[in-house]
């Protein structure tokens, strides 16, 4: 990802892959939100990144699983970070904090000079 | 005595298939009491005894061998139509059971060793377990499946009004079914243009946090839509636990009934309701 | 690539309608434009219908609450029509309660609440209602002359 286009092109893969394993609508809307938060930190904090979107199993149900990753500076103080409402920029500071609310697992791999990494999931029910 | 041993003779078993599937069809019609058409059965169990000489003869007596997935696909299967069907578990895994039956017949004519008899007894039994399990599996199936229509039935909404519509919440609420009935809802409120919903929780005997907080959810959801949200009917008991539960229900409008809550809606809306000069009570 | 977004005049509103999927840019670029509209064409009021959008993350969120206080500094109100459920619980769940900006079902509901919200607007010696008798003598016209009906005509 290094534009702004790409935000959209992860939105639109993100709902077709929740489609696909029939995820209801307000869960397909739910994954596709917190995956556009992400897709921007992603070019907002690292200048550019991945993501990768694949659909997963675990006993009996399907999933969405969706890694963001980035080179850039990382986080430093995370719990900061994942308070709603603080922002390291000019946003809203629901970004990291909003997308974990909207899913049902949330890990978080950063380091200082590193680059982070967020990975998200959402079951079916 | 060595696994190889009971593999070898199992083998030699099932290889006179036509005989032991006779017997195995004898044996078990005699429990089923026509409840399932001889054909039906006969094809059942002839593809389960093609594919467990299969599984045998690769896979050995192990039954989570890879060689066994055709056995446990076609022990679902059967297990899942009896299920569906009414059968109780015992009369579903009896069916297989009585392969035992013709196993030992079997042994017993061509004089086989005793060992065999154990070796066998044991095999089949894993696949009397086996059975058990699929056939729990599918009952709970048809469970999830009667309880999902079943959401459906209990959850309608109502139009009150022109404009007003309603949702009267009868039992206990769990986060699942809360979830469903505000997502009708507000699904309601687009289809219909109504700006006023109210939620009538007078049948609703408790609620936890996660259920209020979804009530809350809706309210606001509602909101930002553009609708007006009303919660009536809220029981002493569950005040106290939103009181204690420190829930927030902040600028919410509650009202004590529906008919209340309806008269609100109506001056929202603009409608004033009066009563005829002369008539009624007062 | 970038959208854009048509902006129309529905008599004295301007009306949005979004029916693309938005990136930060367009987003931004949208904001501007109304704000230059509302100016150049005198709007009272715009009008946002999101009914074909299928995701509102915080950054449009935003849009809304930025273009509402926006207008409003221009003497101008702005309504959101068209939310889809999903939508408004992501919202809610989300955080985000769109501070500032007004809400309708559809753009009916939407328009009529502009219209409201306007006359609300409106500097008193506009209104209608005065009582010809009330002791209200315009500024600009103390005898009174031009303002006062003919009680002939009532």
């Amino acid at each position: 990802m290094t534009s702004g286009d790409d935000v959209v092109r992860v939105r639109q893969l993100v709902r077709s892959k929740a489609q696909s394993i029939r995820l209801s609508l307000v869960d397909q809307t739910k994954l596709v939100t917190a995956a556009s938060e992400l897709a921007r930190n992603t070019l907002v904090h690292g200048g550019s990144g991945s993501a990768r979107i694949e659909v997963v199993q675990r006993g009996g149900r399907s999933g969405i699983r969706a890694v963001f990753s980035d080179t850039g500076p990382g986080i430093a103080d995370l719990d900061l970070a994942l308070t709603p409402g603080w922002t390291s920029g000019g946003g809203l500071g629901l970004g990291l904090s909003g997308a974990k609310r909207l899913v049902d697992e949330f890990d978080i791999d950063t380091e200082v000079g590193r680059g982070t990494s967020v990975a998200i999931t959402k079951w079916s029910r | 005595m060595a696994e190889n041993d009971g593999q070898q003779l199992l083998e030699l078993l099932l290889a006179d298939e036509q005989a032991l599937l006779d017997q195995w069809l004898r044996a078990a019609s005699a429990h089923l009491q026509g409840r399932t058409a001889a054909a039906e059965l006969e094809r059942a169990f002839r593809d389960l005894l093609s594919a467990l000489s299969k599984a045998v003869t690769s896979g050995g007596l192990d039954l989570d061998h890879e060689a066994y997935g055709e056995v446990r696909a076609l022990l679902s299967e059967l297990s899942r139509d009896r299920a569906r069907r009414g059968f109780t578990p015992s009369e579903t895994a009896v069916s297989v059971f009585c392969l035992k039956d013709a196993l030992f017949e079997l042994a017993t004519r061509t004089g086989r060793s005793a060992e065999v008899l154990i070796v066998s007894s044991r095999w089949v039994d894993a696949l009397g377990l086996l059975t058990f399990d699929s056939y729990v599996r599918a009952r709970e199936e048809v469970i999830a499946e009667q309880s999902e229509q079943l959401m459906e039935l209990s959850t309608p909404v109502v139009k009150l009004w022109e404009g007003v519509v309603a949702v009267p919440l009868i039992g206990t609420l769990d986060s699942a079914r809360t979830q469903i009935v505000m997502e009708k809802l507000l699904q309601t409120l687009v289809d219909t243009g109504s700006e006023h919903a109210i939620i009538d929780i007078t049948g609703v005997p408790a609620v936890d946090t996660e259920v209020a907080q979804h009530l809350l959810k809706t309210v606001v959801a509602a909101r930002l839509m553009g609708a007006q949200c009303t919660i009536s009917g809220i029981r002493p008991q569950i005040a106290q636990t939103i009181v204690a539960l420190g829930i927030e229900f902040g600028d919410i409008p509650t009202k004590a009934n529906l008919a209340d809550a309806l008269l609100h809606a109506l001056r929202g809306s603009g409608v004033e309701v009066v009563r005829r000069r002369g008539e009624g009570r007062r | 690539m970038t959208q854009q977004v048509p902006v129309l005049r529905l008599g004295d509103a301007l009306l949005v309608s979004i029916q693309v999927d938005l990136q930060d840019d367009d987003v931004l670029a949208l904001q501007e434009e109304l704000a230059e509209r509302i100016v150049s064409t005198g709007a009272r009021g715009v009008i946002i219908d999101i009914s074909a959008v299928d995701i509102v993350d915080s950054f449009i969120g935003r849009m809304f609450s930025s273009i509402a206080a926006l207008s409003r500094v221009l003497d101008a109100e702005t309504v959101v029509v068209g939310m889809r459920p999903a939508v408004a619980i992501t919202l809610v769940e989300l955080g985000l309660s769109l501070e500032g900006v007004r809400t309708a079902l559809d753009l009916e509901k939407g328009r009529a609440i502009l219209d409201r919200l306007i006359a609300e607007r409106r500097p008193a010696h506009d209104l209608d209602y005065l009582d010809d008798d009330a002791d209200y003598v315009p500024l600009d016209d103390p005898a009174g002359e031009r303002a006062r009906p003919d009680p002939s005509r009532r």
